[in-house]
């Protein structure tokens, strides 16, 4: 009896994790099928046709030659790359050097300084963006790519200094006083001791970071959203969804161009992956 | 380590212009700028927070917020923290935390065109495209416009999209918690005779809470600043505006920078004191 009643549970247990699957992987197989079909099918029948009746699918590469090339999505795609990777490299670099100050260095008001450097990251971004466009827009420098890597990098430093700080005082002391006896310099035990031994942790924070910025649409909008040759993919996805008469296998085929990048550092480096969006989820 | 004193404030000195700067320097100001007028000249006291608490518009993203602050945190931890315990039992446990985990790394603006599509909507005699309106025609039923169908309907449908991306999330984390848990433990209520949903509520909730409250502030604090999502889908139509697109707009259709800073304000004021509950929570359950 008792074993009917664990078979039973059984069933249920897998039904239902099965059921949960389906329904999260769902909605992007639609939207990855309907990418690559036909704008008159597309207009005509649900991407489901697949399944109920499989012999009346075209597939065609028509909807990501369109976007690419007239949607802009091309310029897109290098601007999302012009703007992520400084604005990863510059917060990244930065903050591990402050990280190295407070962790290993000896200096007046150190725990005040990393407390308030810490609760920064419950600031919303909301709270300081408009001092600063109000300023970008004096000097000229909304809609400049500079302006942006310097917004993200300041933004960046508070939760990449708390993380790698974190990291880095974890490294055993013993290994840093014995290379300052042999005459080691900071600068060295820096980069020859700590950032070696930090590489799990940079690769998190990296790929933290680099999601982020390659994500965000906030920031983009309100500093680059002005100059369309600028535009990250964010941008311009939004910007194909608000105008009208949009096919949808144009739709489609933009979000997965978007999507691409984030798709395959998710599956190619998924343990650092995952382990840098835990570090960041407490980003405001 | 001994350094000359001058060298740690060089290790400091590049990130601290740019925090003052980015940070520091410009929270101070939004909170000045939110007593002002939309131009941002005279001081014109708590007349931009007045608006924003009796002003319809306003009152209405209020409220959403508070919808989403409710709804989502309770549907996201819940069903994270089941399925980190479920998915421990069964062998394809990596494959579907990778399904679950995946909307994670599409962007919001991504997820609002998947679920757009998910949500379409056609009238009857031209057949569906929406996946959910098939559904219910295929059931006999008619479609609806999931996405201007005020005022749960549509609010809900939004919350969905949220609760698709971030549960991973909460699963990801709730499962390692979980799996930190010593089975000793497990094992002891087991052989004690307590079937898994008592296991569930009497040992592995009380063991997992200040993981709970860690990852429902997370929520929480989403749910207050949520954005791209509304920006994509609706822009706050159909009464379903947020004050994060309330503020963009305030700032970029309406250019009234008093009013945008004063709802920038409330939402750091917000931000904050969740934070600060939450540390303290934590902090009096070390003590």
């Amino acid at each position: 009896m008792n074993v009917i009643k664990k078979k039973i549970n059984r069933l249920f247990l897998h039904s239902f994790l099965i059921f949960i699957g389906v329904v999260w992987l769902l909605p992007t197989f639609g939207v990855l099928i309907t990418s690559f079909r036909t704008a008159a099918d597309v207009a005509r029948t649900g991407w489901w046709t697949i399944f109920t009746d499989p012999l009346s699918i075209k597939l065609t590469l028509a909807g990501y030659i369109k976007v690419l090339t007239h949607g802009n999505m091309g310029r897109a795609f290098i601007n999302s790359l012009i703007v992520t990777i400084p604005s990863t490299i510059l917060p990244i670099l930065l903050a591990s050097l402050a990280a190295m100050a407070f962790a290993w260095m000896k200096f007046p008001l150190r725990t005040a300084l990393l407390a308030g450097t810490i609760s920064l990251v419950s600031v919303p971004l909301q709270a300081t963006v408009i001092p600063i466009l109000t300023l970008y827009n004096k000097i000229g420098l909304t809609g400049k790519f500079y302006g942006i890597w310097m917004a993200h990098t300041g933004y960046g430093l508070p939760l990449i200094i708390y993380f790698l700080y974190n990291f880095f005082k974890e490294i055993p002391h013993e290994l840093l006083d014995s290379a300052s006896i042999d005459g080691a310099s900071t600068l060295q035990i820096f980069s020859h001791i700590i950032l070696p031994l930090s590489i799990p942790a940079l690769a998190s924070i990296t790929i933290f970071q680099f999601l982020w910025v390659w994500n965000d649409l906030f920031i983009a909008l309100l500093f680059l959203g002005g100059n369309p040759n600028a535009a990250p993919l964010t941008v311009t996805l939004s910007t194909l969804v608000g105008s009208r008469g949009q096919g949808w296998e144009l739709l489609t085929s933009a979000a997965f161009i978007s999507s691409s990048i984030p798709i395959i550092v998710f599956f190619s480096l998924q343990r650092y992956f995952v382990r840098g969006i835990m570090a960041g989820s407490i980003k405001a | 380590m001994k350094t000359r004193p001058i060298i740690p404030w060089l290790y400091l000195f590049a990130a601290s212009v740019l925090i003052l700067f980015f940070l520091v320097y410009p929270t101070i100001n939004t909170l000045f700028i939110s007593f002002k007028d939309s131009k941002s000249i005279e001081f014109i006291g708590f007349k931009n927070y007045l608006y924003v608490f009796t002003n319809d518009a306003t009152k209405l993203a209020i409220r959403n917020n508070l919808l989403w602050m409710i709804v989502f945190p309770v549907i996201t931890v819940s069903l994270g923290l089941l399925l980190a315990v479920l998915v421990d039992k069964v062998r394809y446990e990596k494959i579907l935390k990778s399904v679950i985990f995946l909307p994670m790394a599409i962007s919001f603006v991504g997820a609002g065109v998947v679920w757009r599509f998910m949500y379409a909507f056609r009238p009857v005699e031209v057949g569906q495209i929406g996946f959910l309106n098939w559904i219910v025609v295929t059931a006999g039923g008619k479609p609806l416009d999931w996405l201007s169908r005020g005022p749960w309907i549509n609010n809900i449908a939004l919350v969905i999209i949220g609760v698709w991306i971030w549960t991973g999330f909460c699963m990801t984390v709730f499962s390692a918690a979980y799996k930190g848990l010593s089975s000793e433990i497990l094992e002891a209520g087991k052989i004690d005779g307590a079937n898994e949903w008592h296991l569930f509520w009497k040992i592995v909730v009380p063991m997992l809470m200040p993981t709970i409250s860690t990852v429902t502030v997370t929520m929480l604090v989403f749910s207050l600043k949520v954005f791209d999502i509304i920006y994509i889908t609706t822009n706050g139509l159909f009464d379903t505006e947020v004050l994060a697109n309330r503020m963009y707009k305030e700032l970029f259709l309406y250019w009234n920078l008093g009013r945008a800073s004063a709802i920038a304000t409330i939402l750091l004021v917000a931000s904050i004191a969740i934070m600060s509950i939450s540390v303290f929570h934590r902090s009096s359950q070390v003590t």
